[in-house]
């Protein structure tokens, strides 16, 4: 088989077939929240309630979505405000995030500065303390620096995270360090050799990070610190019509999917680029 | 007796003199790596503020009596002591977690790298649907539903259906609300949910582990995929590897959402109580938080542990 345009070790066409079907019987499971979501947003009324349940739509139909979107006019805020509150926390919050971890984390991998070490752990460590104790302190200072009820209450504790800078500093060593030392010589500041040569050259981990927090800050609801209606995220908007319960279980699927395949859209856009750079350019001394 | 104490004198001279080299070669540090701190210093501040300050905000609070409207009341150990000599609960909170990270945790690691590795030995057209497929159960939000209708107690649920027309059971089966089925069926839906962060992080990791290696690696007379596996594609993911660790063992410990929503908060004789729901419990039900803080500084010390063991076993990887 060849890939990459590289000649490759052999590879067993009988080894590839029991992998192929291993991984046919165990993405049938892990697909199928996916393939009950998409089926249910097309059943009419009556297949949703159908009991026994079945998994497949057999008529399927787009009157959930009409549903919705008569729902959606009359709603008191308009709803592209919901739709353009979830788009900027979730913006501003992934890219921020995604460059300013990656930036703290290139000195981290890289650099030989006294704090170093100490500076690391700590981030490590923060990520095994349990999210439900440090939500009380967190409304505390979020209060305290007056940013409740704004965009900001989500979006910089979203860029303080743990997780992207573990990542990042994890990619980022394997970079050889002779790279960084030629773009050295060739009088690159730190500045520059971090947009340049580290970031392109782990491409794969910040798409990734972006991935994660995408879908962590489209699935946020804003919580306790948005309070007015007009800040209110989509997600909240849209949970608010599915508590309508029975009486709205046809727009709610359709809710369902919607909150669904906005991510996963995301997700396979990310993914091809994750494949694609790697095919073309891997990363040599 | 002169003598000692002279050269004592002199290695004290000598000694200060040391420390004052080390002060000044410690800010000629600081200042050389003037740019890195600048390059650090956005990320580190709100890092500070938003995650570390009320990480030990509830650090301090755990030896305090907090009901979130008094102030608080400082009680010394007495919350941990309470914990250990008088929940009983708290002790069948921390056998579930350990008995589900050390099920869980080592399978769901073991998987993610293999799914991880597998998928890329697939045509690149494939593996962008493969991930997806895998990756399902982490996207598509709210996905316990799923579940409840597989171990429904009534006849309808797949499981009581499947097995009665075996004619294996005689009457449905109370999966969710029968003590002994209860974790059992939270590590499947736990394990089923476990293909997450490092699972990505492998995919992303295995992209980038340099290709000429390989090319090397055949030169070398490595002869099929699973030598390759082990002598090139693990020890060039070693940190990958310790990323992922970390994060499953976040995963494995703080297991809560799939027991509440699955066998009920709190669930039958608390047959499915973790230390999480248990801190949840007194965190935001009862208004304790003192006494949540202290069961999240025991969580935090299990998990450091843990995570001690393993990357110490992680650094032998493919040595």
């Amino acid at each position: 088989m060849l890939r990459y345009g590289v000649k490759r070790v052999n590879r067993s066409t009988a080894g590839t077939m029991v992998l192929f079907i291993f991984l046919t019987i165990v993405g049938i499971f892990m697909a199928l929240p996916l393939v009950f979501i998409i089926n249910n947003a097309f059943k009419p009324l009556h297949e949703l309630f159908l009991f026994p349940p079945r998994i497949f739509v057999r008529n399927p139909t787009l009157d959930n979505f009409f549903d919705l979107f008569i729902l959606m006019s009359q709603s008191w805020v308009p709803f592209s405000r919901y739709i353009l509150n979830t788009v900027i926390i979730t913006f501003f919050g992934t890219l921020g995030h995604v460059i300013f971890a990656s930036a703290a984390a290139y000195p981290l991998a890289k650099h030989k500065m006294p704090g170093k070490k100490i500076l690391f752990s700590i981030v490590v460590l923060s990520l095994m303390f349990s999210h439900n104790v440090t939500a009380i302190p967190n409304y505390m200072i979020i209060s305290a620096l007056g940013i409740n009820n704004t965009y900001l209450a989500l979006i910089l504790p979203a860029c303080s995270y743990s997780l992207g800078l573990y990542l990042m500093k994890q990619f980022i060593e394997q970079i050889p360090d002779s790279i960084i030392e030629s773009a050295r010589i060739d009088g690159a500041n730190e500045f520059r050799i971090y947009w340049s040569i580290i970031m392109p050259n782990v491409k794969p981990a910040w798409l990734t990070l972006t991935i994660l927090m995408f879908q962590f800050l489209w699935g946020n609801n804003g919580s306790i610190f948005l309070r007015s209606e007009q800040l209110k995220p989509l997600n909240y908007a849209l949970n608010q019509i599915i508590q309508g319960g029975v009486a709205r279980a046809g727009v709610g699927s359709a809710v369902g999917f919607i909150l669904m395949i906005v991510p996963v859209v995301f997700f396979i856009i990310a993914q091809n680029n994750i494949l694609e750079t790697m095919s073309t350019s891997g990363m040599k001394e | 007796m002169e003598k000692p104490i002279i050269s004592s004198n002199k290695e004290v001279v000598f000694k200060t003199e040391k420390r004052k080299e080390n002060e000044c070669s410690l800010a000629d540090s600081i200042k050389k790596n003037k740019q890195s701190y600048f390059l650090m210093a956005p990320y580190f501040i709100l890092f500070f503020i938003f995650t570390l300050l009320p990480v030990i905000a509830s650090i301090v609070l755990s030896f305090t009596n907090f009901n979130m409207l008094e102030v608080p009341k400082f009680v010394g150990w007495n919350n941990y002591t309470r914990l250990f000599l008088e929940d009983d609960i708290f002790i069948t909170a921390i056998k579930n977690t350990l008995l589900f990270a050390v099920v869980t945790g080592p399978i769901s690691y073991i998987a993610c790298f293999l799914f991880a590795w597998i998928i890329n030995e697939f045509p690149r057209k494939l593996r962008a649907v493969l991930t997806l497929v895998f990756y399902a159960p982490s996207i598509s939000g709210n996905v316990f539903f799923i579940w409840r209708i597989i171990f429904s107690g009534d006849r309808y649920g797949f499981a009581n259906g499947f097995l009665m027309n075996l004619s294996l059971i005689m009457e449905p089966v109370q999966w969710l609300k029968t003590e002994e089925y209860i974790l059992p069926i939270l590590i499947i839906v736990q394990l089923w949910l476990s293909l997450g962060t490092g699972f990505l992080a492998f995919i992303a990791g295995i992209q980038t582990v340099n290709k000429t290696l390989y090319e090397a690696g055949a030169v070398d007379g490595i002869t099929n995929r699973w030598q390759e596996l082990w002598f090139i594609t693990l020890p060039s993911m070693k940190p990958q590897l310790l990323f992922g660790a970390v994060i499953q063992i976040t995963q494995a410990f703080a297991v809560s959402e799939i027991s509440i929503q699955l066998a009920g908060f709190p669930s039958v004789n608390y047959a499915g109580e973790t230390v999480v729901t248990h801190l949840i419990d007194f965190g935001t039900i009862r208004f304790e938080m003192g006494y949540a803080s202290a069961i999240a500084s025991i969580l935090f010390l299990l998990m450091v542990g843990t995570n001690k063991g393993i990357q110490r076993l992680l650094r032998r990887v493919g040595t």
